[in-house]
């Protein structure tokens, strides 16, 4: 069923090599696995985030749809595909020339090194390909016993949320003890019972369980009790867990919504560190190739190559140019000592032009920054004016006079916030819960934090008529829209606006 | 065994085919959100696919970009309504419109089974026979470009082995001359129907944009049905005021003359192209007139009758005519032609044409009877 093969002959060869010099830089990596697909293989694996199973579902189908439509037109090719998992799976492309593979390789360490070692990583599940077989095979129980039409409905009401998640979740405790609980359990009853539904219950519906236990014992006082029945999940910003552990559904329900928040945490990582990551991995590439694996003759091969996925664009930032421009700007400073007390506050422009401590630290600081930041903190701390003017940054700003995009402005802060704007939040919406009695009526109040930026309306009552489904009570929705504060609300036919 | 991604590729096509015909009413009246892609291809806009979220609104957001430019400078490239940049720096989820192709009898099945369109039966004798190449046998003959290479080295596997000179040890096949096996031409004969659509159009003044419009969709649509029904397929565009002239789609669709109308003309310039290039026991013709009703005499309109009446309907499978509601128009032709031959007329078939939103109903007038 799987079309991959694993990888043999000169490849294996050509894998050793890359893997020495990535040994000789010092990078620290997983298990490295390359295995050979076509180019239909790999729009499926693409398809499906990178996995080889996944629960049955028309996205998939329709993202196989998109893109091998777009392979056929040569819009877009896909590169390289690596797993965040132990031992770490890539694919390479059949069709792929050998330069291609050398780089695709190189490259595939790097991201390698930053999975194993960045540490908003360090609680995903390294053996996700497992978990997501497993939740497909639970979904499509769930799909012979229900209906695959009423399984599906619900999966689409699940993914409308899967956005809603909070980031400090990755690093909870009692959230790191469970998923390892979880895992044990997993592996405990797959093996018991092999193939019985009756005893599904495993994984996030226990933690559902467990959940429900929670809100009426442990976490409350018997003098807060009240207080907090009132307030369930007040500030919740982990939507599906809320709706787990506090909407009217049934188990197989809470299950799948379960099942779509592990698959949705376990993807937050890389979402929040996209520009590190490809940065990183690109700046590996880049030194490995021009430093060791290259031969001479593929060097204008290589730089063509090497161009296309540097390319600049004026619409958004490419994360793999600014990563890896910001990489380097980093070991550049801490190469010549062009940080800190001194420098900053060097009044003389000449003197800070060809400011050299040599104190040779680029190196060691950059492998320490791919470990402990994630892109926010990653552009917060080390974009400097002089980065920004060396990239030709800029921001944009649509003009309603012309309704066109146009430049705003290239001063520094502005830029700095605007990105750090786009990254807050993976570049979604903060939506929270405020109350779980609005109205003292059980409708559920949902607040959109608002930080300048307005929501898509129409989608939004979409969302909150899937909410309602859910949730099978009123919806909510306090936001700011058109400069005025409003609540929208949704009674499952239409949404209205509350009078204020 | 198929990948299980086939099975929700399919469960995708399903959905998608769901939403064109609960949008099939839009789709119609307005005319042009499908676009042909040659091939019998089509593009079929899909917004309302994906999964809904809470999402930024685009426009107010703005993003940051690379490159040179004065501040005021567009980024956006072309012109007028401007792309709205993705403005998501670590997110490959920006707002693309979800474009999905549908293959022509996709679509039209679609609109068949939503106007419950009857399949054609064609006219029972002119069933034309053809012959059909199709390159699903071996031969061992043919040119060098169509060697067949892994029948080539089996064929010398099998002479090695037969005459022991094949050696295990050392699997060297060296195919000769004898052993070339080609991809060869399988002719098969297939029985196909082909047909001949006559598109007619009054373009004198009263003719504005919006009746050309409504022809132009409607002429798409029936353009597909008859596709689906026919292996092939001619078209023929005919223009007339006071006189009639064959153009290119192209030109029927935006001509605009001004001056008179004579129906009778363009009725005697298809009388001609059905005579000297369509031999009815052959073809199945359909005739299809579009005017707003306004000719220019009774006189003329008895010519048409005649005209109908002596040449074009024995000819045709059916004759349809639609009257495009305008202003100016008097739509007179519609009762002249109304009076003569009813509306159970076998072979005639009259459909008024309000605007867009009348465009379905109309098409369903002349495609339901299954002729």
């Amino acid at each position: 069923m799987l079309r991959a093969k694993p990888i043999s002959g000169d490849l294996l060869e050509l894998q050793r090599e890359i893997q020495g010099y990535a040994d000789e830089f010092g990078l620290d990596y997983f298990p490295q696995v390359f295995e050979m697909c076509d180019y239909d293989t790999i729009n499926i694996l693409a398809a499906q985030g990178g996995f080889p199973i996944r629960y049955p579902h028309w996205k998939f189908g329709m993202d196989y749809d998109q893109l091998s439509k777009g392979y056929r037109f040569g819009i877009q090719k896909i590169y390289e595909m690596v797993i965040n998992s132990d031992p770490c799976y890539a694919y390479l492309l059949e069709v792929n020339n050998w330069l291609d593979q050398k780089l695709v390789m190189a490259h595939v360490y790097g991201h390698n090194d930053f999975f194993k070692n960045n540490m908003w990583f360090s609680n995903t599940n390294r053996k996700m390909m497992d978990v997501m077989a497993n939740h497909g095979t639970k979904i499509r129980r769930y799909m012979e016993k229900y209906g695959q039409e009423k399984v599906e409905s619900f999966i689409d009401k699940a993914l409308s949320i899967e956005n809603l998640l909070d980031i400090n979740h990755l690093f909870e405790t009692n959230e790191v003890l469970e998923s390892r609980r979880r895992k044990e359990e997993l592996a405990k009853i797959e093996g018991e019972n092999d193939g019985y539904m009756n005893d599904d219950r495993s994984a996030a519906l226990k933690s559902f369980m467990r959940g429900q236990e929670k809100i009426k014992s442990n976490d409350i006082g018997p003098e807060e009790e009240d207080v907090a029945e009132k307030n369930v999940g007040r500030g919740e910003r982990d939507i599906m867990r809320f709706l787990i552990q506090n909407a009217p559904i049934e188990e197989w329900q809470a299950d799948i919504l379960g099942c779509i928040r592990e698959e949705a945490y376990y993807f937050l990582p890389q979402r929040i560190t996209k520009i590190m990551n490809e940065g990183w991995a690109s700046y590996w590439h880049s030194t490995i190739m021009t430093t060791r694996a290259m031969n001479s003759n593929e060097f204008i091969d290589f730089a063509d190559k090497h161009a296309g996925v540097m390319v600049m664009s004026k619409q958004n930032i490419n994360p793999y140019k600014i990563g890896i421009e910001l990489f380097r700007d980093i070991e550049f400073r801490w190469n010549t000592g062009r940080f800190g007390k001194d420098y900053n506050e060097c009044e003389s422009l000449e003197e800070k032009e060809n400011w050299n401590r040599n104190l040779g630290l680029g190196r060691e600081k950059i492998f320490e920054i791919r470990k402990s930041h994630n892109d926010i903190s990653f552009i917060d701390e080390f974009l400097t004016p002089e980065f920004c003017n060396r990239q030709q940054l800029f921001t944009y700003k649509f003009n309603p006079r012309s309704s066109r995009m146009e430049i705003d402005t290239r001063d520094f802060q502005a830029i700095k916030q605007k990105l750090l704007t786009q990254l807050t939040n993976f570049g979604q919406p903060l939506i929270q819960v405020e109350d779980a009695n609005f109205m003292n009526r059980k409708e559920l109040l949902l607040k959109h934090v608002h930080q300048g930026v307005d929501l898509d309306m129409q989608f939004a009552s979409q969302t909150m008529s899937n909410i309602f489904a859910i949730w099978k009570r009123p919806v909510n929705l306090s936001t700011q829209y058109e400069d005025k504060e409003v609540v929208f609300h949704f009674d499952g036919k239409e949404m209205k606006q509350l009078n204020k | 065994m198929d990948h299980p991604i086939k099975r929700d590729h399919a469960r995708f096509r399903k959905i998608v085919k769901g939403k064109v015909r609960e949008n099939l009413r839009k789709y119609v009246s307005q005319g042009q959100q499908i676009i042909p892609k040659g091939d019998d291809k089509f593009t079929v806009p899909m917004p309302s696919i994906d999964i809904p979220r809470f999402k930024f609104g685009d426009k107010s957001e703005g993003g940051t970009g690379q490159g040179q430019g004065e501040q005021g400078e567009p980024v956006d490239g072309e012109p007028g309504e401007g792309q709205p940049g993705e403005g998501e720096a670590g997110e490959g989820e920006g707002n693309k419109e979800l474009e999905v192709e549908m293959g022509v009898d996709e679509l039209a099945k679609i609109l068949g089974e939503e106007l419950e369109l009857p399949n054609i039966e064609p006219k029972g004798k002119q069933q034309i026979a053809s012959t059909v190449d199709k390159y699903t046998s071996i031969g061992t003959v043919g040119p060098d470009s169509l060697k067949h290479l892994k029948r080539t080295y089996k064929q010398a596997l099998k002479r090695q082995m037969a005459t022991g000179i094949y050696d295990p040890s050392n699997p060297r096949v060296v195919p000769i001359r004898s052993d070339y096996r080609y991809r060869s031409a399988d002719t098969k004969i297939e029985m196909e129907n082909s047909a001949v659509v006559i598109y007619m159009m009054d373009v004198s003044g009263s003719m504005g944009e919006e009746q050309k419009e409504i022809v132009r969709t409607e002429s798409f649509w029936i353009n597909l049905w008859l596709k689906s029904q026919y292996k092939d397929i001619d078209i023929r565009y005919i223009i007339h005021d006071a006189t009639a002239k064959e153009v290119e789609e192209e030109t029927f669709f935006r001509t605009r003359e001004s001056g008179g109308t004579l129906i009778s003309s363009a009725f005697k310039l298809c009388k001609h192209i059905i005579e000297t290039d369509y031999d009815p026991n052959e073809w199945n013709i359909y005739p299809f007139h579009f005017s707003d009703g306004d000719n220019w005499s009774a006189d003329d309109t008895k010519m048409c009758l005649s005209l109908l009446d002596d040449h074009i309907l024995p000819a045709s499978n059916m004759f349809c005519y639609g009257q495009v509601e305008s202003r100016y128009g008097s739509g007179q032709f519609y009762k002249d032609l109304n009076a003569k031959y009813h509306l159970d007329h076998e072979k005639v078939i009259l459909s008024k044409i309000k605007n867009k939103d009348a465009i379905l109903d109309s098409i369903k007038e002349f495609l339901g009877k299954g002729k």
